[in-house]
């Protein structure tokens, strides 16, 4: 029994995580049909700001929770206004900048803070125990903090005037336009708001990956699949990319090791998008937010 | 003129294509005859332009029948129609903006012959359609009634036995219309024709037998002026005068 | 081949040319590391020839090219530790790795898998070749007498002289290989998109809905040039691993992937020399840079990936064509006007 509970908990964290890394991905995606490979690099530069911040002194919690998602949030204001904006509407160039973009980030970060870690920072909760069996309260944390920050997002979408007229863009940016909304900030504060989003998840795993400037690209590639194989669909594709392919490859983790979880995700997204081309909120959930 | 009732080149039985709870095309039963010149009409929204993509094998229909020279096409797609010799102009010119005009109308003649029929192919169409002084531009900077012509030369270098046209006229001048009026008259010499028109002047100048469309099913099929007389089909149109 | 074919491949063969005449000279005029890291940056420009023609001309953008590369190395490093030779090994990479592609490609294309989807799978497949073979570390993990190695890769036997294993080649003669092999595709590439095939390709490219109703079947046209666009990636990797010695599966990482995509932007779609140029122009940059930690690679590449995309989207070589032929066309005009100038007087 217990052991049905500790893989049950394992498997929920490893959907929970490849929703905490894929949604500011899903953000940006959903609204603006902006592919931005250097997401990863927003979620090393959240885990940058976690460690430089803590061992300068501030308390741990402040900088996952607040520092970093306001740090590469404004980060992100910034890409987009220098970046993003001349790119709209061209899906391959954006990706193929936004590409560009990754590299200069890494290398940046390279450049100011050298190829290997410095110091790291150690995970603030204990561990908790399931009768014979011990789980990370940290990761228990971070189910949590996944499951608040999908509801947050989704009340802000559904009852905000923000969410609102996010929304209204995203199925018309023309209508939208036309009706008096300046497409252009909302554009503005979403790529911002989903560079937050990563960097706060980027934030919140630094204690458990450490960071490099080059871990980056642990995330992306699994971000973009997970978004991509999710469909337009912020939240449903989000979470429907996560509990398949999250499941998928917690349950091979589980029977055969990780590295053949990593290729039975990779494989079930390749399987997956042959059979439904559009992601799965392509086809099924296809009004939902 | 007395129309030769010669072999059945198109029919549809019950014909229908739904979009969710749109009924776009609902039970159409059409038939087109050899070297027969058909014009579609209706107002808005009527299923004209979705029957013909179920023609084009552009959509796939919900159920019901399409057979093309007895063979059935029904859900085949567009290149499987494409290859039984009809030639297509969509609604929105679908050109090769990047590549010039005569390149564009060589690819056409180069599905069906060799290099240097094709080649001879080519030269003829673009005098055919006197588009010489446009055959080395780029068809993306040609006007949209150039863009239409070339499209047109496209579907004439293959030499197809049925043609399908939507709103060939739409955009063009007054002149270019008189002009398409024309080709059209000599593709029917050796072509079955269905035209998908809104221009009524247009229409009037090709047309023999029309079918008017209403609501996803055909109203009624006779020639212009019978329909332009019926009490029903005014009424359809609502302000539409010819 | 017709007048106008020939006509056409004139460029083609100009460059053929420069590229001989380099071929010979250089052995004499350069050392010979430079000689060795040429050859390396020769079969990088395979791998770039082959993107340039899947995606500059038939419009495919396929984030993972670099997986046939890769995967042309290694079933050659493979092939020839088990077979004793190169022969046949440079033969079975091709083959192999065509096999693959097409079979990959059958699955997108007739899954009509188009776009962003199709970079995506593609990226998934070097990024599985990546994870797969990076683990290959132990003993056990070995296809006939060829351990694969893991992260450390695998070395990998030089080409011989056909069927005669006892005589390998010397860099200097690997050299003279890869640039040969460098113009023969090339030239094969500059026929193929002159052909009807590589003329229908582009027009899918162009319009793939136009291109369906003139009545060609797109997706085996795309499977195609997909295919072989595979097979000339497999040559590039089989001279790769001939240039650096050994192939590891870093090959495969995303990196590299992107460095691919980074040579035909910067080169020019829809141009072959243009993609050949750059990536000789960026290897010597990288090289240039060295290890070093300030100007490093990725903060090179990642602006001049910006700086593309932004300001010059069509890449070098095009952007000159262009050049060049405005300036015809003007001087052109200025003939035309003094020639009415001096009728009318």
């Amino acid at each position: 029994m217990d052991l049905i509970v500790a893989v049950l908990f394992q498997l929920i964290y490893v959907i929970s995580n490849l929703a905490l890394i894929s949604l500011g991905l899903a953000i940006i995606f959903g609204m603006m049909r902006v592919i931005n490979l250097a997401h990863g690099e927003f979620l090393m530069l959240g885990g940058y700001t976690v460690v430089v911040a803590t061992n300068a002194g501030i308390n741990i919690w402040i900088s996952m929770l607040i520092l970093a998602p306001l740090i590469v949030g404004v980060i992100g204001v910034v890409v987009e206004r220098l970046l993003i904006r001349w790119l709209y509407g061209r899906m391959v160039d954006t990706l193929l900048a936004t590409w560009g973009l990754s590299l200069l980030l890494v290398g940046i970060v390279t450049s100011l803070f050298g190829a290997s870690t410095g110091t790291t920072v150690s995970p603030p909760l204990g561990v908790l125990r399931i009768g014979e069996y011990s789980a990370s309260g940290y990761e228990f944390f971070l189910i949590i903090v996944t499951i608040l920050l999908l509801f947050g997002v989704w009340l802000t979408l559904r009852f905000t005037k923000l969410g609102l007229l996010a929304r209204g863009t995203m199925q018309n940016a023309e209508m939208a336009s036309a009706l008096g909304v300046s497409t252009s900030n909302i554009y503005m504060i979403t790529f911002g708001l989903g560079a937050a989003v990563s960097g706060l998840a980027g934030g919140l795993l630094a204690p458990i990956t450490g960071v490099l400037p080059t871990i980056g690209a642990t995330y992306i590639a699994k971000a973009f699949i997970t978004v991509i194989s999710g469909g337009a669909a912020i939240l449903a594709g989000t979470t429907a990319g996560s509990i398949l392919l999250g499941g998928i490859n917690g349950i091979f983790s589980f029977i055969a090791g990780s590295t053949f979880g990593e290729i039975a995700l990779l494989l079930a997204a390749i399987i997956l998008l042959r059979l439904m081309p559009k992601g799965i909120t392509g086809r099924f959930f296809r009004k939902s937010l | 003129m007395k129309r030769k009732r010669g072999d059945v080149v198109v029919e549809t039985r019950e014909l229908c294509m739904h979009f969710g709870g749109v009924r776009a095309v609902e039970q159409v039963d059409f038939t087109l005859y050899d070297r027969e010149l058909r014009c579609l009409i209706g107002p808005n929204g009527a299923g004209k332009s979705t029957f013909f993509k179920c023609l084009t094998g552009q959509l796939v229909p919900t159920s019901g029948e399409v057979l093309i020279r007895g063979h059935e096409m029904t859900g085949a797609e567009p290149f499987e129609i494409a290859s039984l010799g009809v030639g297509i102009k969509t609604q929105v010119p679908n050109v090769f903006d990047g590549l010039t005009a005569e390149e564009n109308i060589w690819l056409s003649a180069r599905r069906w012959h060799g290099e240097a029929r094709a080649r001879a192919l080519t030269a003829e169409t673009i005098d055919r359609l006197d588009l010489g002084d446009i055959r080395r531009t780029l068809v993306g900077r040609l006007a949209h009634g150039q863009r239409q012509w070339v499209e047109l030369g496209m579907v004439v270098a293959a030499e197809p036995w049925l043609v399908l046209l939507d709103e060939p006229a739409a955009g063009m001048t007054h002149e270019e219309t008189y002009r398409t009026a024309q080709l059209i008259e000599e593709i029917n010499k050796t072509s079955a024709l269905i035209v998908v028109e809104h221009d009524m002047q247009f229409i009037r100048m090709i047309s023999r037998q029309v079918t008017l469309f209403n609501e996803g099913g055909i109203l009624m099929e006779d020639t212009m002026d019978a329909i332009s007389a019926d009490e029903r089909a005014r009424e359809v149109y609502l302000g539409h005068r010819s | 081949m017709t007048n106008s074919m020939l006509r056409k491949m004139r460029p083609t063969f100009i460059y053929a040319l420069l590229g001989i005449i380099f071929m010979l000279a250089a052995p004499s005029v350069l050392q010979l590391f430079t000689i060795i890291n040429l050859t390396t940056a020769i079969a990088l420009s395979v791998l770039a020839l082959s993107l340039a023609l899947i995606w500059g001309y038939g419009g495919i953008l396929c984030f993972g090219q670099v997986a046939f590369f890769g995967l042309g190395a290694y079933v050659y490093t493979i092939s020839a530790i088990n077979f004793g030779g190169s022969t046949w090994a440079i033969l079975v990479a091709i083959i192999v790795t065509s096999a693959f592609a097409s079979a990959l490609g059958y699955f997108i294309f007739y899954g009509r898998v188009s776009d962003v989807y199709l970079g995506v799978i593609t990226l998934t497949v070097t990024l599985i070749f990546f994870s797969l073979i990076r683990r290959t570390s132990g003993p056990e993990y070995k296809i006939g007498n060829a351990l694969l190695g893991g992260f450390n890769g695998v070395s990998s036997p030089p080409i011989n002289l056909p069927w005669n294993s006892a005589s390998f080649l010397f860099p200097e003669q690997v050299f003279y290989v890869a640039m040969a092999a460098l113009i023969i595709c090339y030239v094969f590439v500059g026929w193929l998109v002159n052909t009807k095939f590589g003329r229908v390709c582009v027009a899918i490219r162009e319009n793939e809905l136009r291109a369906e109703l003139l009545g060609y079947d797109i997706r085996a046209y795309k499977l195609g040039i997909f295919t072989i666009g595979a097979g000339i990636a497999a040559v590039g990797g089989v001279l790769f691993c001939n240039g650096v010695g050994r192939i590891t599966p870093d090959i495969f990482n995303l990196y590299n992937a992107a460095l691919t995509i980074i040579w035909v932007i910067v080169g020019g779609r829809g141009t072959l020399i243009g993609p050949i140029g750059a990536t000789f122009a960026l290897f010597y940059v990288t090289s240039a840079l060295g290890g070093q930690s300030v100007f490093n690679n990725n903060l090179v590449l990642g602006i001049i990936l910006i700086i593309f995309v932004l300001l010059v989207p069509k890449g070098v070589a095009p952007t000159i064509i262009g050049w060049a032929s405005a300036r015809q066309k003007k001087s052109q005009r200025r003939v035309r006007r003094r020639r009415r100038a001096e009728g009318t007087r």
